[in-house]
């Protein structure tokens, strides 16, 4: 009993340590965020309470990311195109994937394990190494600062993910329950329509936000391939975030930015996450 | 409602396996069929193939009077049981049972009153709107058997529907699946490994072993007739005793002793037997405690045997004893044992035989017992093929 209090205890300092660690950079950026601009680099002699946290709350870094409208804001055209190509890499993604992991779950046929070995070693690759190479290519070819430049090295890298994900839920679908659903009268596009599809969905949904978080996040393929704002995405954008003059740093802007692009994330996670939870094949087969 | 026929089928894998060969088989219209033998034995190949879940190799398949070898489940008119229930977890139970009228278009009123109909029969009613994951084994072997009747399908085709269950409940589900198969007349092919629930649910049974079909009869039959060693092994509990024997003018030289060969087994004895080793097969009953025969004492033959062990089931007993002899050696029988795991138990080598007793019986363990058998009673097979020397040719 006295052991088992004391693990708890310790497990539970373990926990509140580690969200401390994992939560800390977040607060602090939206406590930046919503600083006034003068107060964001106060010097010495205040505590460390006083200047962790904004003296007073303002959203004027917000408001500044979004003014001038569509052409002039710095922040618009970039979080548009962080949002399409993000969703248009997720669909394109996650349609080749299903397929792809679908045949390898069910089918037997040859180069079966070299599919995924294959795959597995797209996902290794270093993406650093692919960047020169696909430069120059992309300034060749005329793809350079395009949606279709960004899109495709996201695609090879978030397939691999996507593929091994939707597998390992493709294999626990009970598909005895397809030949159920044929023997009861379905045609096989009725049964997998039917039947498989929602079961397989909390498995696509969950791979679709992996893919999602993939391409939302990247910076490397952002910055490299892109030089304007045709086609540059958020984390890339707030590299060339100036300040209102040359000798003041856009602290403020880039925290409040960062603040917004995280949230699509959270809410993603939040939504989706009792989904996957819902733990929807319980109870189809005898366990 | 229609009978099902195969005539010569055959399913041969890819690997060129066979899982199940030649297979030949009329099951009538309203008949409920047992296919039954070890796992492995190709029934479930056999039933799935009916079902259309896997290409007939060669032979032919009907289903009433229609050819059904290419067509698809949908267009076949059977429903499916599965073992382990196969329902759609997404679903209520209501959905479930609707799930296959509604893909045949039925009306909506309609599917509501037959699927209330047939939660009534199951006794699901209060259960309609909850998922599967929230109902009992029992609740949900019902759903799925529910999901079967709502269509009153041509044939229903049963995949060892109650292995999932516990002791108890597999006996209830038992009588309970006999019951409904009976209310409703429908054509019933059931898939099984447990020979008691073969024996007790069928109107005919259908013994296989390694892909073919050995014998096809009535619980009965298959009891007091069997066609060879393999099906004399597996139906029956404890199962039939073997040991080998001579015959020899009118004995037949026994471990027990030289027990008299009777006139109708003689008569029936098919080629010439005389000084070749045979194998004998004598069932637990027909033994008894010698003490407790009575008048029978003299119709039958009596021995001594040291009892190893006695079992009281309360209603009978089961006396051990070990009948030293050559062993029986038998593909067959070794199978068999392989299949209910005997093989790995030293102790019920050769020679143990089990007799059943009366429960009256004051034999106890340790006890130089006489014993009684019913010479009438034994049952003799060919070493090499297995093949039994007294069938009566009836039933298969």
């Amino acid at each position: 009993m006295e052991r088992g209090t004391r693990e708890y205890a310790l497990w539970s300092i373990g926990i509140v340590l580690i969200v401390f660690v994992a939560l800390l950079p977040v607060v602090w950026i939206v406590s930046l965020s919503l600083k006034e601009p003068s107060t964001i680099t106060t010097g010495p002699g205040i505590s460390v309470w006083d200047a962790f946290f904004p003296k007073e709350i303002t959203f004027d870094n917000y408001k500044s990311l979004f003014e001038g409208g569509i052409d002039d804001s710095p922040f618009i055209k970039p979080l548009i195109n962080s949002v399409l190509i993000a969703l248009i890499t997720t669909l394109i993604s996650i349609v080749l994937a299903s397929f792809a992991a679908y045949a390898i779950a069910r089918l037997n046929f040859p180069g079966k394990s070299a599919i995924l070995a294959g795959a597995l070693a797209i996902a290794m690759f270093p993406p650093i190494s692919t960047v020169g190479p696909l430069f120059d290519m992309w300034r060749t070819l005329g793809l350079y600062d395009t949606y279709p430049g960004l899109i495709i090295p996201y695609l090879t890298f978030s397939l691999p993910l996507a593929i091994y994900t939707l597998v390992a839920f493709f294999r626990e679908i009970p598909w005895d329950l397809e030949q159920a659903a044929q023997v009861d009268g379905a045609t096989p596009f009725q049964a997998f329509r039917k039947v498989i599809v929602p079961l397989a969905a909390p498995g696509v949904f969950t791979a679709a936000i992996l893919v999602f978080i993939f391409c939302w996040n990247d910076f490397l393929f952002a910055i490299s391939l892109t030089s304007s704002d045709a086609s540059r995405t958020v984390p890339a954008a707030l590299a060339f975030f100036t300040g209102e003059s040359q000798f003041t740093q856009p602290v403020g802007s880039i925290a409040a930015a960062a603040v917004i692009v995280t949230i699509p994330i959270i809410v993603f996670v939040l939504i989706f996450q009792r989904r996957i939870v819902a733990g929807l094949t319980a109870g189809a087969v005898k366990g | 409602m229609a009978q099902i026929t195969l005539e010569g089928v055959t399913k041969r894998f890819p690997d060129g396996y066979e899982a199940v060969k030649d297979m030949n088989l009329e099951i009538k219209d309203g008949e409920f069929m047992i296919l039954v033998g070890p796992s492995g034995c190709g029934k479930s190949t056999a039933l799935r193939m009916i079902a259309g879940l896997e290409d007939i190799s060669s032979g032919e398949l009907r289903i009433g009077d229609r050819v059904v070898n290419g067509l698809a489940p949908k267009e076949r008119d059977i429903a499916m049981v599965f073992q382990n229930y196969a329902l759609y977890p997404h679903m209520t139970v209501r959905e479930n049972m609707a799930f296959p009228l509604r893909l045949a278009g039925v009306p909506n009123d309609e599917i509501q009153r037959k699927v209330e109909e047939a939660a009534r029969i199951l006794d699901l009613e209060q259960h309609l709107d909850r998922k599967p994951a929230n109902l009992s084994g029992g609740q949900r072997q019902r759903v799925a058997m529910g999901r079967a009747i709502v269509r009153d399908p041509a044939a229903f085709l049963m995949d060892e529907p109650l292995s999932n269950l516990d002791a108890k409940l597999r006996v209830q589900m038992r009588t309970e699946v006999a019951r409904l198969q009976s209310d409703l007349g429908t054509t019933t092919v059931y898939v099984t490994h447990d020979q008691t629930e073969a024996m007790t649910l069928g109107d005919r049974v259908a013994v296989m072993r390694a892909g073919v079909l050995q014998q096809v009869g009535s619980p009965a039959e298959l009891y007091d007739d069997p066609v060879n060693l393999f099906v004399a092994g597996f139906i029956g509990s404890p199962a039939m005793n073997f040991m080998v024997g001579r015959i020899e003018g009118d004995v037949v030289k026994l471990p027990i002793g030289d027990v008299p060969l009777a006139p109708e087994l003689r008569q029936r004895l098919s080629g010439d037997v005389a000084g070749k080793s045979v194998v004998v097969g004598i069932r637990p009953e027909s033994f008894e405690d010698a003490a407790l025969t009575g008048e029978a004492r003299d119709r039958g033959y009596v021995f001594r045997a040291k009892i190893d062990l006695v079992e009281s089931m309360g209603s009978e007993k089961y006396a051990y004893f070990t009948a030293k002899g050559e062993s029986v050696q038998s593909s067959e029988l070794q199978e068999l044992a392989r299949d209910s795991g005997a093989d790995e138990i030293p102790t019920s080598g050769e020679g143990q035989v089990v007799a059943r007793l009366d429960a009256a019986s004051r034999i106890t363990r340790g006890d130089e017992a006489e014993l009684w058998v019913d010479p009438t009673k034994l049952h003799f097979f060919d070493p090499e093929s297995g093949k039994s020397l007294t069938h009566r040719g009836s039933g298969s």
